[in-house]
């Protein structure tokens, strides 16, 4: 940030200012790596995040493998405890870590499957009210007057709803899937986005070096997006993976409910709503997912604190 | 205050416009035909052109909003389509539930967030604050439903025929009852606006039990809602602990604080009568802010814990695709919150002389 504000715009800083953004890069992430909580959640989230990728791999079958059609497994049991063969279970026993449920699934494949649909509709909804955010919050706080009076109001109306009914209202709304139900987490979450955006741009814009660009006649779209947008980056970054984890929760929430579609797709949230009645005879099947979800939540939670005390100038004490 | 006041509401009514509008869009974006949607695949033809009428669904849109508006004027939210009854006869049965459920949590979650935070703060760094901080990060973290689950299978399993074994479902034990306030009273020819407020707090079973005396039924409502108050209450809590510790550190390192020492006072007096009472202030915003999400949790809390609430009935309302229930009750809880955060705005505005210019 501190770069943005101190570089003059005129001709010639280019040349000057070349080797700064390295070592600002450089600096930056030895900041991040200061932090514990980044690191922590940076440890979380590259197991996790792997494990999604790898799960082709690491999975010892496909998340929909009715495990009795496996060769050599046909006596497989509904539901069955978890089974390790290095830990002294019985190698009579089929091997199932996190145990099998009721459709005689391994629900540690699922598990590891389930990853890759919880971070991708994390990553894709945030992504998606990261941009509509900034959009919106750019032309408010650029603009002003009614336009601003007017967005902002729209944004408030969002902000009226606790995200979770809202998005439920507007899947049941449009159709119950998981793409609607990654719509809908995105449309609840521009707001906050929206306004970091907004208060940024409406902070930076008087700034004698945005006055000097606009004399030096760069168009308005050019001052927004080369002199005021990288103001609103960190809080952005710091906001978006603090938002992950919440998206996550939330596309878990509404699974578990049931809205998103099909129960039988390999998702961490209707894993457990499916399975909710059989938590007295084996919790194993919602305790995977469910800690699958919390250590995920708490990876881009713990990260997102640790961007913000390392990337917040404001908060070094 | 007053000019505080009064331009904070100028700024809430467009909202709830807004919200009464966004509501009403939602239920008019629904795909297919919405007499079908709302009477089944098997509605005849002339069964669907009554209704399309009836409902004024053949009028221009601006009108049918102008029609929707009167409607909620005049306190009409539909009737239920499952349970063919007026939305505020199910208002009142259910959102009793839902209000003693959110008041719990947020009880739980002040009592034992502000203590931990305080604590937490005043031993920096010991493992009290260490240990808050790591309970606190995987409190946030995880999902109520997985937290609802969790307790459940430990108090009512694990710790089954223990003293500590606790419900995990329903609100009361069968043969329990709360007799209505009405019926103790004997004031059942009472009808209209008074009655439903009578019925309605007859649904907070704790406080009418209290109130009447019926104190085995209060206690066992007490003892089925501890385990999804806590399920609930538990983010909150969290994050009321974070802050909590944050601002007594930022009001510990205020130079009035360092004046208050100077002047020789103990340690205990400084803490609870300087820096206590300021370091609050930002508490009281996020306990404003919790209520959103206490709401949300309450759906899965109740569908967790069988609680016929107000979430329960929305999620049965997603599965029987009772469009008017999820349209009624999205409205009331969007304006219950809208209500309450201007209740917190305009309180912080009491606390804070700051905030009123």
């Amino acid at each position: 940030m501190a770069a943005t504000t101190v570089s003059p715009p005129p001709l010639g800083a280019e040349t000057l200012s070349r080797g700064r953004p390295a070592s600002l890069w450089r600096d930056t992430i030895r900041n991040v790596l200061r932090q514990r909580s980044a690191v922590v959640g940076l440890f979380l989230l590259t197991i996790l995040v792997g494990a999604a990728i790898f799960a082709p791999i690491l999975a010892p079958y496909a998340p929909d493998q009715d495990l009795r059609r496996v060769p050599g497994l046909e006596n497989v049991e509904k539901r069955a405890d978890p089974c390790i063969h290095a830990l002294g279970c019985p190698a009579a026993t089929p091997q199932a870590i996190f145990g099998t449920d009721g459709n005689f699934r391994d629900v540690f494949s699922r598990v590891l499957y389930g990853g890759r649909v919880s971070i991708a509709i994390g990553l894709a909804a945030i992504g998606i009210a990261i941009v509509l955010g900034t959009i919106i919050g750019a032309i408010a706080g650029y603009a002003g007057g009614w336009v601003d009076n007017i967005l902002m109001r729209l944004m408030d109306v969002i902000l009226a709803f606790p995200s979770l009914l809202l998005a439920i209202a507007i899947v049941t709304a449009v159709g119950q899937s998981l793409t609607n139900a990654l719509i809908a987490i995105g449309t609840v979450s521009i707001p906050i986005y929206a306004r970091i955006v907004r208060s940024s741009v409406l902070s930076a814009k008087e700034n004698d070096y945005v006055t000097a660009s606009r004399a030096l006649g760069e168009s308005p779209v050019g001052i927004l997006v080369r002199r005021i947008m990288p103001n609103s980056l960190t809080p952005l970054i710091v906001q978006g993976t603090l938002g992950i984890g919440g998206a996550v929760l939330e596309i878990a929430a509404l699974a578990f409910v049931g809205v998103t579609g099909s129960p039988d797709q390999a998702e961490w949230g209707s894993m457990i709503g499916f399975e909710r009645n059989q938590l007295f005879t084996a919790p194993h099947i919602i305790l995977a997912p469910g800690i699958a979800i919390t250590l995920t939540v708490l990876g881009f939670n713990l990260l997102g604190d640790g961007l913000r005390d390392a990337l917040d100038p404001r908060l070094n004490r | 205050m007053t000019r505080f006041i009064a331009r904070r509401l100028i700024v809430t009514i467009p909202v709830l416009f807004g919200i009464v509008f966004f509501v009403f869009v939602l239920a008019r974006v629904i795909p297919g035909d919405p007499c079908r949607a709302v009477l089944g695949e098997r509605a005849t033809d002339a069964i669907c052109n009554d209704f399309i009428h009836r409902y004024g669904l053949d009028q221009p849109i601006p009108v049918q909003f102008g029609l929707y508006l009167g409607q909620l004027a005049s306190g009409d939210l539909g009737n239920s389509i499952k349970h063919s009854e007026p939305i505020t006869d199910l208002l009142i049965q259910r959102l009793p539930t839902t209000v003693e459920l959110t008041i719990m949590a947020l009880i739980f979650a002040i009592a034992v967030g502000v203590p931990l935070g305080l604590i937490s703060a005043v031993r920096r760094n010991s493992p009290v604050d260490v240990g808050t901080m790591v309970f606190a990060n995987i409190g946030v973290s995880m999902p109520v439903f997985v937290l609802g689950l969790v307790l459940a299978y430990v108090f009512a399993i694990i710790f089954k025929d223990t003293p500590l074994s606790l419900p995990p479902s329903g609100r009361l034990s069968s043969g329990i009852v709360v007799k209505p306030l009405v019926e103790v009273w004997g004031w059942q020819s009472l009808q209209g606006p008074p009655r439903a407020f009578l019925d309605f707090v007859s649904g907070l079973y704790i406080p009418t039990g209290i109130i009447t005396g019926q104190w085995t039924a209060a206690f066992d409502a007490f003892r089925h809602l501890l385990l999804p108050a806590i399920a609930l209450g538990t983010i909150p809590l969290a994050i009321i602990a974070r802050i909590t510790r944050s601002s007594l550190l930022e009001v510990l390192g205020l130079d009035y604080i360092r004046t208050a020492r100077a002047k020789g006072l103990r340690e205990r007096s400084v803490i609870i009568r300087h820096a206590t009472r300021n370091a609050l202030l930002p508490v009281v915003t996020i306990i404003g802010l919790q209520l959103g999400g206490l709401l949300s949790g309450a759906v899965l809390t109740e569908t967790v814990f069988n609680l016929a609430g107000v979430g329960r009935t929305m999620f049965e309302a997603i599965t029987g695709r009772d469009y008017v229930v999820i349209q009624g009750f999205t409205l009331i809880i969007a304006v219950t919150y809208l209500v309450v955060n201007f209740l917190v705005d305009v309180s912080y505005g009491f606390l804070d002389p700051r905030i009123r210019t």
